[in-house]
């Protein structure tokens, strides 16, 4: 009878200690037979059988996209409220900092760290000419919005602030009748058109097209309008309606009744628990747990302590009962603790 | 040339080439009945070991249900009743793989399959779900709906916040759609595969042993001496298989009580390199 203990970087011929949750005894028993083949085979067979069934029996889950069109339709004045704060360099991408924008503190840290920030920008929006003068821009025949076009642009910065400022007010309660946006008056200059104009050519559809950051025909980058839409409150009252916001485990969940990204639980887990769910630096935290925790399942085979919690648990007992079922009784007495009904 | 100068050019042609180095390199650690084992040990014997097989069958379904939405294109399964059939093919195959290979996960956990040298299996396997997981991400992200519109917009912040999404644009769908459809499925693929041919290589993992102290409250002791050929493949040639598929009635390398010589199994001569000692001696036992 040959005694083989697998080790990791066993020393030929030197004895030691034998270590249970590193070393094994290696089998010089008995075989049976086995078909890898035909295991495989069958189990692609009950899979197919399995899935061709949940897909007739439940379909997968298919809501079309907010769009700005539909957006700007649906909520009107949600759309002119977001655009002015494009313009004015106030919205959530407008100072979202790294890699969008260069903005003052923006950027989340953990403890001195900031790699968002040490990254830099990498995918610069302007969201003033990217979101609101660019698009407009592009519209042909409008004498009226090319001469705000102009004015607004050859204004000084404190003049331009002054007017952002004045309709900043009166767009807060701004209200829609009538396919127009209804605004106080007030001493914005030509904001007013400015806005209008960008609402009309979003209901139209074209500003979903006029974001794009492609100069060619061909798009796949929607970077722009996800964005603009993002910084909006319709996206995030429509996800919420469909119980996806983060606090409502949205990252895993789906639209419907579908399981969506079960596995994604433990990351979702985090930011419902404090300090994370209100801390200001929630995701990078978040990442952090996320990223250790992996790495110690990674590594859980060379770390003292956690690779011996099977053995302490016992569940392997279950597991491999028949063959526990034919040692000693005298060695089974002795073994970790168990399930007793697997003990002969 | 004579058949001994055609021996040695062949000896010499495997040392002197790339090609003769895998080969050699590659029958030595992957013969084909270990590669393809057709006999297992007889203790594995359970529905937990099933788990890595349905992973991998799940597995190709999903490859096979992307494939064919490839052939067609992102926007088909949006318009078509077919397209939206062979989209729930790829959604649910995709649950049950992430399902299967969980559950495989802490069934070998449960095992300690990490033992005997098999870290790198282990390490293989969580490098394999935490792929998988981008893989699946991604495809949630170039599914053009709702789900993906609003997953990228609230995924973009953690992404961003690693610094990572500088260069891995979340909201990018020509590159999200590239990720999932080449990069991911490649290197899943490549990562599943490595874990496979590490499972083959070192084999199942033996259940626990007892230790030497509970050895020792039973009266008997555990032969320590480590070998450096201790290789489990090997090891599985000096074992006759079993005519039948039942199980041992009783292991010998794993019963004590008996003398050795009563209990030795018909092994062949262990290569040089192995010893040949009991595994668990009895105080008596001098032998």
């Amino acid at each position: 009878m040959s005694t083989v203990i697998a080790s990791d970087n066993p020393p030929a011929g030197k004895a030691r200690r034998f270590r249970p949750d590193r070393d094994v005894v290696e089998w010089q028993g008995a075989y049976r037979r086995y078909d890898l083949a035909k295991e495989v085979f069958v189990s692609f067979l009950v899979v197919l059988v399995l899935v061709v069934v949940c897909a007739i029996v439940f379909s997968s889950p298919d809501e079309r996209p907010v769009t700005v069109r539909s957006w700007s339709n649906a909520a009107p004045v949600d759309f002119a409220q977001t655009a002015m704060t494009e313009l004015d360099g106030t919205s959530g991408v407008a100072t979202y900092g790294p890699p969008y924008t260069n903005t003052a503190g923006a950027g989340q840290v953990l403890g001195p760290i900031s790699i968002e920030r040490a990254v830099g920008v990498r995918i610069p929006i302007n969201t003033a000419q990217d979101f609101v003068l660019r698009p407009l821009a592009t519209l042909p025949d409008r004498p009226a919005l090319d001469a705000a076009l102009g004015e607004y642009q050859g204004a000084s910065p404190a003049q331009r602030a002054s007017w952002d400022a004045a309709y900043e007010k009166v767009v807060a309660g701004a209200t829609f009748s009538n396919g127009q946006l209804v605004v106080k008056n007030g001493p914005y200059g030509p904001v007013g058109v400015l806005i209008s104009n960008l609402e009309s050519m979003a209901r139209s559809g074209a500003l979903d097209g006029a974001l794009l950051a492609s100069p060619q025909l061909y798009a796949t980058n929607y970077t722009n309008p996800l964005l603009f839409i993002a910084d909006g409150t319709y996206l995030a009252d429509q996800a919420g309606l469909r119980h996806l916001q983060g606090d409502q485990w949205g990252m895993m969940n789906e639209t419907g009744n579908f399981p969506g990204q079960a596995w994604l639980w433990l990351y979702t887990l985090w930011y419902q628990i404090p300090p994370m769910n209100t801390s200001s630096n929630g995701d990078v935290e978040v990442w952090a747990i996320m990223m250790v925790l992996t790495l110690l399942l990674a590594l859980l085979p060379f770390i003292p302590g956690l690779r011996s919690i099977p053995r302490w648990l016992g569940v392997y007992r279950l597991i491999w009962r028949y063959h526990y079922r034919s040692l000693s009784p005298d060695i089974l007495s002795q073994m970790p603790p168990g399930p007793q009904s697997h003990r002969r | 040339m004579s058949t001994s100068s055609v021996e040695e050019f062949v000896v010499v042609a495997e040392k002197a080439t790339w090609t003769g180095k895998i080969r050699e390199k590659a029958v030595t650690e992957f013969p084909p009945d270990r590669l393809l084992p057709d006999r297992q040990p007889a203790y594995v014997a359970s529905w937990a070991y099933v788990f890595g097989a349905l992973s991998i069958g799940a597995f190709i379904v999903v490859m096979l249900s992307g494939a064919v939405l490839a052939v067609e294109g992102p926007a088909w399964w949006h318009k078509s009743n077919v397209g939206l059939f062979v989209n729930s093919l790829h959604l649910w195959s995709t649950e049950l793989f992430f399902m299967f290979m969980v559950v495989h996960l802490w069934i070998k956990f449960f095992m300690a399959a990490w033992r005997g040298r098999r870290k790198a299996t282990w390490i293989t396997g969580v490098i394999a779900f935490a792929v998988s997981i981008g893989a699946a991400f991604t495809g949630y992200l170039s599914q053009q709906n709702f789900d993906s519109e609003w997953i990228g917009t609230q995924a973009k912040d953690g992404i961003n916040a690693t610094g990572a999404g500088a260069f891995w644009n979340v909201l990018n769908f020509g590159q999200m759609l590239m990720w999932h459809i080449v990069l991911l499925p490649l290197l899943v693929a490549i990562v599943i595969g490595i874990h496979v041919l590490l499972v083959r290589r070192r084999g199942v993992v033996p259940p626990f042993a007892p230790t030497e102290a509970q050895l020792a409250k039973a009266g008997l002791t555990l032969t320590t001496t480590i070998t450096a050929a201790a290789s489990p493949p090997l090891l599985q040639e000096l074992a006759e298989p079993l005519p039948t598929g039942q199980p041992a009635p009783a292991e010998p390398a794993t019963t004590p009580t008996q003398e050795p010589t009563a209990q030795a199994p018909t092994l062949r001569e262990p290569p040089p390199g192995l010893s040949r000692e009991p595994l668990w001696k009895s105080p008596e036992d001098k032998s």
